[in-house]
């Protein structure tokens, strides 16, 4: 019991090593290799949001928006400007959300709480009935289709990376360089700022951190983890729905984070696998299993809000005496 | 004659304009009534919009009668909204404000699906009451009669809940519960009855909006996240908490829409937008707003 417990503790203070151990054998546990790499890229996605809200405490309803625009750059860089290189097309892809964030940053960051969510949710929506009139570029209504997959460029060679296993290893490497970044921002004293955003802004404002300048740095690097992983998932269906820049998508990530546990350095992982998982087994069984993701999530926000993951740390650790008040949360 | 456009047409879109911000109004005001009174942003109002029509639809069904239809469907929705309040928004008090938004995204989702459940995947389609089909002259132009009747309503309803927030006693604690809950606590009222009310009343705006706007713009399960959209851009223009706010930004959001619809018709959903980014840089807090309110 008590190694148990250990290794649980082993395992949320590495999380960078634990999860590149875990996503290196995932793909052989898993029905089939498009749902791991599915579960990379929205994980990925997931744990952008995740810098956001679960670190920053500011909610985005509109994360689509950068996830839409690192999708929509690869796509386009790669089908209309004819660009040969994957990683030049990435880099679009990944200006593309840059971009969208800090301009999307300057404007919402102009009010906060709530009305923060409901702002990125309208300039999301906006880019996406731009996405959707302006169908000469963008393929409109159908999404934009025709990306070709080259070969990656990789130390003067080239490799072919069109079948499902190496594109899973593609994404593997990209996701595990991405966790190590996140995990390098936080234990920063950057990283520490956000979280003391998180739990008392006036209190940071008074240490004489720039809370606005803060949160917006924080929105940028959130805006490009969620281009990197609208990138990935450009190149893994080779299509661009015009749904990525949706709310609904918007909508995917916040109930993922929510799942899993936002705030918790795993929770992005955890809660992308349960909702792809319960989108493949339900969405078989019944037409209308939205109705049940929508009620698990209201049942978490309501009595769970730390998530599967979040929950389960905290059981782990109920009962670790002596604690003093001020003990660090693992992770 | 304005660009080539006879003064009559620009005229029928100027109303079309006043009707459709009519509808947001509606959902505005209650929006920003639950928000003002409990800082709660309920991301579902547009579904619960939705959902008045569709009940409308099987009302009318039932009692044939659109005047009955009328008061019997928003009361329905309304009754929903308290269940909703009393057993979904209650155990959140004291929560952060975001987390009664998810809680009400997350409904928001089951009721569009469930919706889909009980009526059908296919949109449905309302004709107006024969009582106001047909057009009538303006003089000017003519205008199908059931609009001008949505715009009357519209009207109705918002001098309705001005005497009832003004001259009445419960109006009088809403007021009172907007500006400081504490103070009102300690003089002995029951807010969680008040909340509640407020609630029921805000979602069966949502319905009637719901329950007009059905012949005019048809009963499909997509239509209340189209509006619920547009409504945060309206509370955040007007400001939010603020019933003037949500009225004149309701009305200026909708002659938005429909005049740009008439001149560009692709632009229109982009410069409602548009519109917000500029009030956001000229007055964050919106045009009637005052800035903290759960923020």
């Amino acid at each position: 019991m008590r190694a148990w417990r250990a290794f649980v503790r082993w395992v949320a203070t590495h999380p960078v090593t634990s999860l590149v151990v875990f996503f290196a054998v995932f793909p052989f546990i898993v029905p089939h290799t498009s749902l791991a790499t599915q579960v990379l890229t929205y994980g990925l996605f997931a744990l952008g949001f995740n810098l956001l809200y679960g670190y920053t405490g500011i909610l985005s309803f509109g994360h689509a928006a950068y996830y839409g625009l690192g999708a929509y750059g690869t796509g386009l860089a790669l089908a209309k400007l004819k660009i040969a290189s994957l990683w030049g097309a990435i880099g679009i892809g990944l200006g593309a959300a840059i971009i969208g964030g800090v301009i999307a940053g300057f404007f919402c960051l102009r009010r906060r709480g709530i009305y923060f969510a409901m702002l990125t949710l309208a300039f999301a929506q906006m880019l996406y009935f731009i996405a959707f009139h302006l169908a000469d570029i963008t393929g409109g209504d159908d999404g934009l289709r025709g990306i070709p997959l080259h070969p990656l460029g990789l130390f003067g060679t080239s490799v072919s990376i069109r079948s499902p296993f190496a594109f899973y290893v593609f994404a593997f490497v990209l996701v595990s360089l991405a966790v190590a970044a996140l995990k390098r921002i936080l234990d920063s004293p950057f990283g520490a700022v956000l979280q003391a955003i998180r739990e008392n802004p006036e209190r940071a404002a008074a240490c004489g951190y720039d809370v606005n300048r803060i949160k917006f740095v924080s929105f940028v690097f959130s805006a490009f983890f969620a281009g990197l992983a609208g990138a990935l998932e450009a190149l893994r269906l080779t299509v661009v729905p015009v749904e990525a820049l949706y709310w609904s998508t918007s909508g995917q990530v916040v109930i993922m984070t929510l799942l899993g546990g936002a705030g918790t350095f795993f929770g992005p992982f955890v809660g992308a696998l349960t909702f792809l998982l319960l989108e493949e087994r339900l969405s078989r069984l019944i037409e209308w299993w939205p109705i049940v993701v929508g009620a698990i999530f209201m049942t978490f926000v309501l009595f769970l809000p730390k998530g599967i993951w979040g929950s389960f740390l905290a059981w782990v650790v109920r009962d670790a005496s002596p604690k003093p008040p001020y003990a660090p949360v693992p992770e | 004659m304005i660009l080539d456009v006879p003064l009559s047409a620009l005229a029928a879109q100027v109303f079309t304009g006043l009707v459709l911000g009519g509808i947001l109004v509606l959902m505005a005001v209650g929006l920003s009534l639950i928000f003002g009174l409990m800082t709660v942003v309920n991301f579902s109002h547009g579904a619960l919009y939705m959902l008045g029509a569709y009940v409308a639809f099987t009302l009318l069904g039932v009692t044939k009668s659109f005047w009955l239809t009328l008061i019997l469907a928003p009361l329905v929705v309304g009754t929903v909204g308290l269940i909703i309040q009393r057993f979904l928004i209650r155990p959140l008090y004291g929560r952060s404000p975001d987390d009664p938004l998810l809680l009400t995204f997350g409904l928001s989702l089951v009721l569009v699906e469930s919706v889909k459940v009980v009526w059908g995947k296919v949109g449905l389609t309302v004709d107006p009451p024969r009582d106001l089909a047909g057009a009538v002259n303006l003089g000017f132009m003519n205008f199908p009669v059931y609009r001008l009747f949505v715009v009357a309503v519209t009207a109705l309803v918002l001098v309705g809940l001005w005497l009832f927030l003004e001259k009445t006693n419960v109006g009088l604690v809403i007021r009172a519960g907007t500006r400081d809950p504490l103070m009102v606590r300690a003089l002995g009222v029951d807010l969680g009855r008040i909340w509640l009310l407020v609630f029921g009343l805000g979602i069966g705006l949502a319905g009637l909006a719901g329950v007009l706007a059905g012949p005019m713009r048809g009963v499909y399960a997509e239509m209340g996240v189209e509006i619920i959209i547009e409504c945060f851009v309206v509370v955040v223009v007007g400001g939010m908490g603020s019933l003037p706010g949500a009225i004149v930004a309701g009305l200026l959001i909708g002659e938005i829409v429909s005049l740009t619809t008439f001149f560009a018709p692709k632009m229109a959903e982009i410069v409602v937008f548009l519109v917000m980014a500029i009030v956001l840089l000229v007055r964050p807090s919106g045009l009637f707003g005052e800035a903290g309110l759960a923020e």
